[in-house]
């Protein structure tokens, strides 16, 4: 019995995909919905099998330019996060700053990117970087700046240096928010980089859906779709297995 | 009059234009001594333990400890407060042994005698029956197992002054009075200079050797008063006569402070 549960829980994220699978398959036909306006399950899994190779290699690309813009975001996020959570006239003065930033939307910067750096994999790279990297931020300086009162007594009194309570308490404190936030941002990378890729390249997912959809290929648009949410689910989980490991102190049940 | 080792002369402070939040405090602490402050809430007690840390500049007067002035953080003193605010990514030994990672010279030997240190930790954790615990994180004990283990944490670096800042206050009655017992031991067998600060009178009466009874806001000593019950106090004391009355003298005290 118990067996059992466990076994279905365990399988209920797959039965949810069929069932899913199954609803599209059916709703397609059932009103006779035209392939070039959208595309049944089965024929996008036909498309996703004939166009393999081309496929295999946009998505390489689509997944190598967003892990570079991820990476920059992750090191520049730290960098600033902790910069601007290690002090309060910092946090005053630039949250605001990085909040207004945060609002204009990243696909606005790509035709600047593209003067600067012409189409290709730069602008598809800096695109996801601009996207993911705000988020790093905020969560690392929020993790050091409610750093409780008491805590950084209990080290002053000792006659800790400031740098001293942030490594020993405000790092570690912070490192759960940092790997929550890790989560989102790969996720947000990969809207970066295809966001870039439609507009300004002539590589990678983003790039092969718009131009099998302006030939009116519905069914490799959305193979594609399908391999970036498939990547993007694959990183995500990988990064919510690594926030498991190194912050376990912060999940217990 | 023997030499004071804490020394506080005219002192007031104010943190901002609102008036001060203590003043015109005078004493004198010998080494050694058990001090305990009583008062109202609000009425400045955890200010002066920041002062005597020197976590605070007094606004007037001066403070020193050990015949220097303060100045600044003091490194002699340990330090509880009435959260344990123990490390929840260290287990329970790591966080005991937190101040040696930042208390010269215990800092820069970290390494090397870090055997030592351990041993240290080990033996503090014995003595407060923790010792079945010290590879437990913090969320995995209760909250007087936590209390202890951040008493051990204050007094692992052998600190002069030990600031406890109503560090049973969280605790259940039982467990404060087993905690009570755990300090008495710890005190008995140390004598450090302890301070501190509580709401409970029975555990100021039963611990102490000089109770305060502190003044509302702006926070002023009212009454010293020293505390004859013969050491070591056991228990079963708080339960006689001469304790139960020396409460109920401090407890009308401190009614007359609320009322005025």
């Amino acid at each position: 019995m118990t067996v059992n549960s466990k076994l279905i829980e365990r399988l209920a994220p797959w039965i949810a995909v069929v069932v899913l699978v199954m609803i599209w398959e059916v709703t397609v036909r059932l009103f006779n919905v035209p392939s070039f306006i959208f595309p049944g399950a089965l024929e996008t899994a036909q498309a996703l099998i004939t166009y393999a190779g081309p496929i295999g290699q946009h998505s390489w690309q689509t997944f190598w330019t967003t892990l570079i813009g991820f990476g920059l975001g992750v090191a520049v996020g730290l960098v600033l996060g902790f910069i601007i959570g290690s002090s309060r006239f910092l946090y005053n003065a630039c949250y605001p700053l990085l909040v207004g930033f945060n609002a204009i939307p990243k696909v606005a910067f790509v035709p600047i990117l593209v003067v600067w750096f012409g189409i290709g994999s730069v602008p598809a790279i800096l695109t996801a970087f601009l996207i993911c990297f705000f988020p790093i931020v905020v969560n690392v300086a929020t993790g050091l700046a409610t750093l409780e009162p008491e805590m950084e007594d209990v080290l002053r009194v000792l006659g800790a240096r400031r740098m001293d309570v942030l490594l020993k308490v405000g790092l570690p404190r912070s490192l759960p928010y940092f790997f929550a936030s890790l989560k989102i941002a790969i996720t947000l990378a990969f809207v970066g980089t295809v966001v870039s890729e439609t507009v300004a390249s002539n590589q990678g997912i983003g790039y092969l859906m718009m131009s099998a959809g302006s030939q009116m290929r519905m069914g490799l648009v959305f193979a594609g779709l399908l391999v970036i949410s498939a990547m993007a689910m694959v990183m995500y989980e990988l990064f919510a297995q690594l926030e498991k490991r190194m912050t376990a102190w912060a999940h217990r049940s | 009059m023997s030499a004071a080792f804490v020394r506080f002369d005219d002192v007031s402070l104010a943190y901002d234009g609102t008036g001060n939040a203590i003043e015109d405090i005078n004493l004198s602490i010998r080494e050694g001594e058990f001090v305990a402050f009583v008062g109202p809430s609000g009425c400045g007690k955890s200010t002066f333990m920041k002062l005597c840390t020197g976590l605070h500049a007094p606004t007037q007067g001066s403070v020193s400890v050990d015949g220097a002035p303060v100045t600044g953080p003091l490194k002699i003193s340990g330090m509880a407060f009435q959260n344990a605010n123990l490390l929840p990514w260290r287990t329970t030994l790591d966080n005991v042994l937190l101040p040696l990672e930042i208390v010269e010279p215990y800092r820069r030997q970290f390494r090397k005698r870090r055997e030592e240190f351990v041993g240290w930790a080990r033996s503090l954790l014995k003595t407060v029956g923790l010792a079945e615990h010290e590879n437990k994180y913090p969320w995995q004990l209760s909250g007087g197992m936590q209390q202890r283990a951040s008493i051990c944490r204050a007094l692992i670096h052998q600190p002069r002054l030990l600031m406890l800042d109503e560090p049973f206050g969280a605790l259940d009655a039982f467990t404060r009075e087993e905690l009570w017992c755990v300090l008495r031991d710890l005190w008995e067998a140390q004598r450090f200079t302890v301070v501190l600060v509580t709401h409970d009178l029975r555990e100021a009466a039963f611990l102490a050797d000089t109770v305060y009874v502190m003044s509302r806001r702006p926070g002023r000593v009212i009454e010293r008063r020293s505390i004859e019950l013969p050491r070591p106090r056991a228990l079963e004391t708080t339960y006689e006569k001469p304790f139960i009355d020396l409460v109920q003298e401090l407890r009308a005290q401190i009614g007359e402070v609320r009322s005025t």
